[in-house]
């Protein structure tokens, strides 16, 4: 195939190409001054002080101005909008002056029509020999195209700000009805709870409750829905609404775990089991006012801590618990316990354990945990969830998953 | 609060010198005194910090509320001063900072041997036979220029800022930050910059007072300079041969020599 007048190397012949820079040269302006004058970007000579030196014939038509009504009389910030002057005042010449250039900076020019036009200004200081600033050069681009694109952006972008408000308003709405909004006050009992939101725009998965059941006893849970979201919030839902329900027909803490994970069993998609941790607890008070009979029962669960009045603290293991819902007869184990007056039972979840407390992302840990709960007993519901916050906070960073925490105590000296 | 991490205060110069407070004005930081903060440092401690919301600032400090108005900037001021414990301190005010100053020292003259209000405006809007240069109009438009610039602003700004080859010492660690600012945080303070009114508190300073205008100068011109200089009693008045907003940078040896001159007249 032949290629135009190019040699077979894609080459021009050469007696095209000594044409070239003849032909080249008769298309292209020759003089220096017609490139200055006419190019398509305005050009400005400063002094020092922002008074006109020189300016080319570009930016004298879009100022629809004369040379000799802004050579030497003007200023730059003269043939600015006010605006665009007290940006320039404030950021443009300072930054200027400390740097020797400035980049593409948008600022609007007046014409002496009123019109205004965006350009892009970008300046150079020009020094002589002995390093003194003399000049200020200033190229200034067109930018109505460019800023009618920026205000898209910046729409956009408003835009996008306004949904993620509703966004967050909505996931705090969601949050707020899977938390009891309120601890109910229980008889005999100090009670409280915090939640550490990780996320502002996500539902976290951390659900927790403490109400009234028949004949006087209470049911208590704090469980942890993995993942985080919608989803995660409608198995919350599910889980937090099972478990007040099931307690109501047959309160004993593993049948209620099994119920739960019925019914998560019930739910399950085809790829993914739903599927949480959960402690439930039921509470009855002693005969005689002494304390309250407590029975657990875990599922995967991190295990509930016992401060005591005697100052000693432990965890108390469900072993053997499996998650709820992922398999159909998962089996739950209880464990009892006797709430007196000085204890205090806190569960949480592992936001807390898993936060990362160093450089190097190590986690928290069991083993700090049941230090600080030494450390802190003995104490009450209050107490334990205060000191526990505070630990929250100092983790910053570190802690990034929700966290929820639910103690509950009897009052020393309660008789 | 760690205030010297909060505003990034800085103290060099003399330590047995008067010392010498410099602020920053609205649109840039601490960088703004470079050129005059070497000659002061050989006579003066010399203390330099950031607003919160400019330069390298604790971003965790900044919050809307406490500064959509001067009062928070000037509690800062104060609690500088306090956690320095240097001993009353000469405040160099540019811009906005100078009615910081003003209220600053209004509050706690104690902490304030003297002030110097460099290109100070205590009210840039127009309002009756006050001439503050712009209408609230005006105003509007410079929050539009902020916008324009919003998106390029990260992306923009640093690259420009390298190019300094006569001070290379400056290097890499001003390229992300000099003279940066959250478009956001610029926001809020242009509108407490350009909107507030602090016309009212000048005559309430006790403490001997520097007014340093510029003599070309359009955002605090020199009739803004008189009015200062009348409201403030017993004030100074002397106008810089510069020209712009900022002497310190047109002309910092006379800016320089301003200083020194008042800080050491009795």
């Amino acid at each position: 195939m032949r290629r135009g007048s190019e040699g077979t190397d894609g080459s021009w012949p050469s007696q095209d190409r000594d044409q070239a820079p003849r032909v080249l040269s008769a298309l292209l302006e020759d003089s220096v001054e017609d490139l200055y004058e006419n190019a398509p970007c305005g050009y400005l000579s400063t002094l020092m002080d922002g008074r006109i030196a020189k300016i080319n014939g570009t930016l004298l038509r879009w100022l629809g101005r004369r040379r000799e009504d802004l050579v030497g009389h003007r200023h730059f910030s003269d043939l600015l909008t006010i605006g665009g002057r007290l940006y320039h005042e404030t950021h443009f010449a300072p930054l200027l002056r400390m740097q020797g250039e400035i980049n593409g900076v948008a600022l609007e020019l007046k014409a002496a029509d009123g019109t205004r036009l965006p350009v892009l200004a970008t300046s150079t200081v020009k020094r002589g020999e002995d390093g003194e600033p003399l000049l200020i050069r200033t190229t200034l681009l067109d930018a109505r195209d460019r800023r009618a694109y920026e205000r898209e952006l910046l729409r956009a972008r408003q835009e996008a700000e306004h949904d993620r408000e509703r966004l967050q308003r909505l996931a705090t709405t969601l949050q707020r009805t899977l938390i009891p909004p309120a601890i109910e006050p229980v008889p005999g009992m100090e009670a409280a709870a915090h939640y550490h939101f990780a996320s502002s725009d996500e539902v976290g998965g951390d659900f927790y409750d403490l109400f009234p059941l028949a004949g006087g006893s209470w049911g208590f849970f704090m469980g942890d829905v993995r993942g985080k979201g919608a989803d995660a919030a409608v198995v919350t839902s599910l889980a937090r609404y099972t478990l007040r329900a099931a307690a109501v027909s047959d309160p004993e803490p593993g049948s209620v775990l099994a119920n739960l994970n019925t019914a998560l069993n019930q739910q399950a998609q085809e790829d993914e089991p739903p599927f949480c941790t959960v402690i439930f607890g039921l509470l009855a008070p002693e005969e005689h006012g002494l304390g309250f009979h407590v029975v657990l029962a875990g599922g995967g669960h991190p295990p509930a801590m016992l401060l005591r009045a005697d100052g000693s603290a432990d965890y108390l293991p469900t072993p053997g618990g499996q998650l709820v819902g992922v398999v159909p007869d998962a089996q739950f184990t209880t464990a009892t316990l006797d709430l007196r007056p000085g204890d205090t039972l806190l569960l949480y979840t592992d936001g807390l354990t898993e936060a990362r407390t160093g450089d190097a992302g190590e986690r928290y840990g069991d083993e700090a945990l049941l230090d600080f709960a030494r450390s802190l007993a003995p104490t009450s519901a209050p107490g334990a969830v205060g000191a526990v916050t505070a630990l929250l906070d100092s983790f910053g960073e570190g802690l990034d998953d929700d966290t929820a925490l639910l103690a509950m105590s009897v009052p020393p000296g309660e008789r | 609060m760690d205030v010297r991490k909060r505003n990034r205060v800085r103290v060099t110069g003399r330590e047995s010198g008067p010392v010498v407070m410099l602020a920053h004005g609205f649109g840039c930081d601490q960088n703004l005194w470079r050129l005059v903060a070497p000659a002061l440092a050989e006579h003066f401690r010399v203390v330099l910090f950031d607003h919160v919301g400019a330069g390298r600032s604790d971003p965790s400090a900044w919050s809307p509320e406490r500064y959509s108005t001067l009062d928070g900037y000037a509690q800062d001021v104060i609690g500088i001063c306090r956690e320095l414990g240097l001993g009353p301190v000469t405040f160099v005010g540019h811009s906005v900072s100078s009615m910081i100053g003003v209220l600053a020292a209004v509050e706690e003259p104690a902490l304030f041997e003297k002030l110097i209000l460099l290109t100070p405006s205590p009210s840039y809007i127009d309002d009756g036979d006050y001439r503050g240069g712009f209408s609230e109009q005006d105003i509007d438009e410079l929050l539009e220029s902020l916008d324009s610039n919003y998106l390029g602003w990260s992306a923009t700004m640093a690259p420009v800022i390298m190019g300094n080859p006569d001070r290379p010492e400056l290097g890499e660690e001003l390229t992300n930050s000099f003279c940066r600012t959250d478009p956001e945080m610029a926001r809020v303070f242009a509108r407490t910059t350009f909107l507030s009114d602090n016309r009212a508190d000048l005559a309430e300073v006790t403490v001997p007072t520097l007014v340093a205008e510029s003599a070309h100068d359009t955002i605090a011109p020199r009739e803004v300079g008189a009015f200062v200089h009348a409201q403030i009693r017993g004030s100074e008045l002397v106008t810089l041969d510069s020209r712009g907003h900022c002497p310190q940078l047109s002309a910092p040896e006379e800016t320089a020599e301003a200083i020194i001159a008042f800080v050491q007249g009795s």
